[in-house]
């Protein structure tokens, strides 16, 4: 008996792996390729909600789920050209002191235009109610939500791994000044993956809504645990965030079960153990300029 | 190698640089002007808790604009100082940065329990009132009791006596099963001790606690949980948005069990939504209440924010009507004769059926609360009105001080 629920306990922290990574994978890509640790990840992740509370009224919910990240994606466009692009070539600390300002700035700007008070949004009628499999039991939404995670990881692997511009991107990762002697200006390619990235965080605001509330710090509970899935993994790989993103999740789920005070602590003692092991993360990369 | 280890200590040490400037704050209104009477109020304005800080902003505003229209108090206007209490420490440092550069007369306000207490310290040091009108905790009111504090906010044991009738009468208690879900801080703990006691002592079982830390948002892992501990009914004793979350996925999970809560505020169910809501709960206070005074509050809220107050709103509000009455009646803004004003028992028209007066033993203020519960299914008039307010407790006939602790049971030597 006991197993079996320990089981389910594995494979729903699977599960709540699965919203850390979307955020993750956005953050990962800016840092690996641009070299900026975007603390204002956060805030496009609170905006995709937003978004998503305003839109579906008239859209649905799935219409959305499309045009949220969309125009969130828009929005970093003018975010990378006019606020990130002074600071690539600058000390990391410049970035960091930027991005972390700019969260605060746009959480209070949230709060000015919405409230602090939590805003109503619930799971669309279609997929309210539970799935049953034996002594397991799942939300239907969730299922949905696992659904767009392995649809979106898929979109990315192809894009970085079987594309020309996922080619760009990933020699950009290791060896820029060899991209640039190859006459590719890399600073286009950094637009695109700003775009994706803040995307990416925005569908897992969308994806996010219904479950917990949507108020003005929900950008920030979530960039600390995104924060540790990058770490853990490791800079410009694909993998290790997806590695990471999985087993922080079943580490909190474990946690959970077993001494639930701890649950939030438990990833961050995760990140510990991964850095003293593998100061790179799991599966990251040499990267020379980084070291 | 060695260049990584450097550049990522400087970015951790960066990290907690900016970490430490935010925790600072920022004030939000900064005068000085002589003539008026100075009155310090402290919120959390964000995280957690900064949805009921807000409404309970707005709620003193309206207090503010009131009294001084009406021609203040002696003549003076009042002048309010808010700012962000944002965690103990940096609340304990805004109350002593009032009292000494803003030179407050009396610091209202604060909801986080373990923020109320760094406040009342502070306050207490100075020798200067403050009132209490968000922190829950009974250990407020008895072990860490002060001349200083007063509490217009209701004590852990009047919510969970208050709930508790309303559950017993639905043969919730007795012989019945209960899991806590507990908000992992000073209230939570102290709002399940108060509700274990209650459970004992009526006939009823704990099968399981769960302490959840207050940033959580996924509470997938303890609905699975609680589902493998089949229990009667699932208490929640959380705290700020972590009720709202609770309520969505607790909703999400379709689990069969009852659900009742001994913290609540009704802007989270607001923000959970009438798909989600479920549940007995209880209030301090409810937009719905039929008296002349709370109609009267409510239509102005309305007019001004477009949309109903809350229980916190309608807390600051009350609290400095509370303080403009005390010093127009005392004809004094002094700390001694405010005191002794209070614990006399003067009453005080707390916009709900009968009035309320501060306990001279406790400083509790004594005073009615009621239970939530969802309305029928399409009986709400627009997107608020899905609670359904149940009827007072105590009942017209009942001493008011029947659902506060007893000096047994929580003593406080002032």
């Amino acid at each position: 008996m006991e197993l079996i629920f320990f089981t389910e306990q594995l494979l729903n922290g699977l599960l709540v792996g699965g919203y850390y990574l979307l955020i993750a994978l956005g953050l990962s890509l800016i840092f690996s390729l641009g070299g900026i640790v975007n603390l204002s990840h956060g805030a496009f992740y609170a905006l995709g909600a937003y978004g998503a509370v305003m839109m579906t009224d008239q859209i649905g919910f799935f219409g959305s789920l499309v045009a949220s990240p969309v125009l969130v994606g828009l929005l970093g466009i003018a975010f990378e050209r006019y606020l990130l692009k002074p600071f690539y070539e600058k000390d990391p600390i410049l970035g960091l002191l930027l991005t972390f300002g700019l969260s605060m700035v746009a959480e209070q700007i949230i709060r000015m235009t919405w409230g602090s008070t939590p805003l109503q949004f619930t799971i669309p009628i279609e997929f309210k109610g539970q799935i049953m499999m034996g002594d397991f039991i799942y939300s239907r939404y969730r299922m949905l939500m696992l659904a767009v995670v392995l649809l979106v990881l898929a979109g990315l692997w192809w894009l970085l791994h079987k594309t020309a511009f996922g080619r760009v991107v990933r020699a950009g990762t290791q060896r820029p000044d060899m991209v640039a002697v190859l006459g590719i200006e890399l600073n286009r390619y950094m637009t695109s993956v700003v775009v994706l990235g803040v995307g990416l965080a925005a569908l897992a605001g969308v994806l996010m809504a219904p479950l917990a509330g949507v108020h003005p710090a929900m950008g920030a509970e979530i960039m600390t645990a995104a924060f540790v899935v990058v770490v853990i993994g490791g800079l410009g790989s694909f993998w290790g965030v997806v590695l990471a993103a999985a087993l922080v999740g079943v580490c909190r789920g474990v946690t959970t079960y077993f001494y639930p005070p701890a649950s939030e602590a438990s990833m961050y003692v995760l990140m510990m153990l991964v850095l003293l092991l593998r100061p790179r993360g799991l599966l990251g990369e040499r990267i020379e300029r980084f070291e | 190698m060695k260049d990584v280890s450097q550049s990522r200590r400087r970015l951790v040490m960066a990290g907690s640089a900016v970490g430490a400037i935010s925790a600072m704050g920022f004030p939000a209104i900064v005068k000085a002007q002589s003539d008026k009477i100075r009155i310090g109020h402290l919120t959390p304005l964000t995280g957690f808790l900064g949805p009921l800080g807000e409404y309970g902003t707005m709620g003193i505003k309206q207090a503010l604009d009131e009294v001084n229209k009406a021609g203040g108090v002696m003549g003076r206007q009042l002048e309010l100082i808010t700012e962000d209490s944002v965690n103990p420490a940096t609340a304990a440092s805004k109350a002593q940065r009032m009292f000494e550069r803003d030179g407050v007369t009396c610091l209202l306000g604060e909801i986080n329990s373990a923020a109320g207490l760094a406040i009342s310290q502070v306050a207490a040091r100075n020798q200067k009132i403050f009132i209490n009108t968000g922190g829950n905790s009974d250990e407020l009111r008895g072990k860490s009791c002060n001349k200083f504090m007063f509490h217009l906010e209701c004590a852990n044991s009047m919510y969970v006596n208050t709930c508790g009738r309303a559950l017993l009468q639905q043969g919730m208690v007795k012989g019945k099963k209960w899991y806590f879900l507990t908000a992992d801080y000073a209230f939570g703990h102290d709002l399940t001790r108060v509700a274990r006691n209650f459970l004992a002592a009526q006939g009823g079982e704990v099968v399981g606690e769960d302490k959840v830390p207050t940033d959580a948002t996924d509470y997938s892992a303890y609905l699975l949980k609680i589902r493998q501990a089949k229990p009667d009914v699932v208490i929640s004793n959380l705290a700020g948005t972590q009720i709202t979350s609770f309520m969505k996925q607790y909703s999400e999970y379709g689990l069969p069990f009852s659900v009742a809560g001994f913290g609540f505020d009704t802007a989270l169910a607001w923000g959970a939504g009438a798909d989600s809501f479920v549940g007995t709960w209880p209030v301090p206070w409810h937009h719905d209440i039929n008296s002349p005074t709370s109609k009267a509050f409510v239509a102005e809220f309305v007019k001004r924010y477009g949309k109903p107050p809350e229980n916190q709103a309608w807390g600051d509000h009350v609290v400095l009507k509370i303080v403009a009455q005390a010093m127009t009646e005392t004809k004094s803004t002094d700390t001694m004769k405010l005191i002794d004003y209070f614990e006399k028992g003067a009453q005080f028209d707390i916009l709900k059926g009968r009035k309320g007066y501060f306990r001279s033993w406790d400083h509790q203020l004594m005073q009615e609360m009621y239970t939530m519960s969802p309305k029928k299914k399409g009986a709400a008039k627009d997107k608020w009105d899905f609670l359904q307010l149940g009827a007072s407790v105590p009942s017209a006939n009942e001493s008011l001080e029947i659902i506060a602790p007893t000096r047994q049971e929580n003593n406080c030597t002032l």
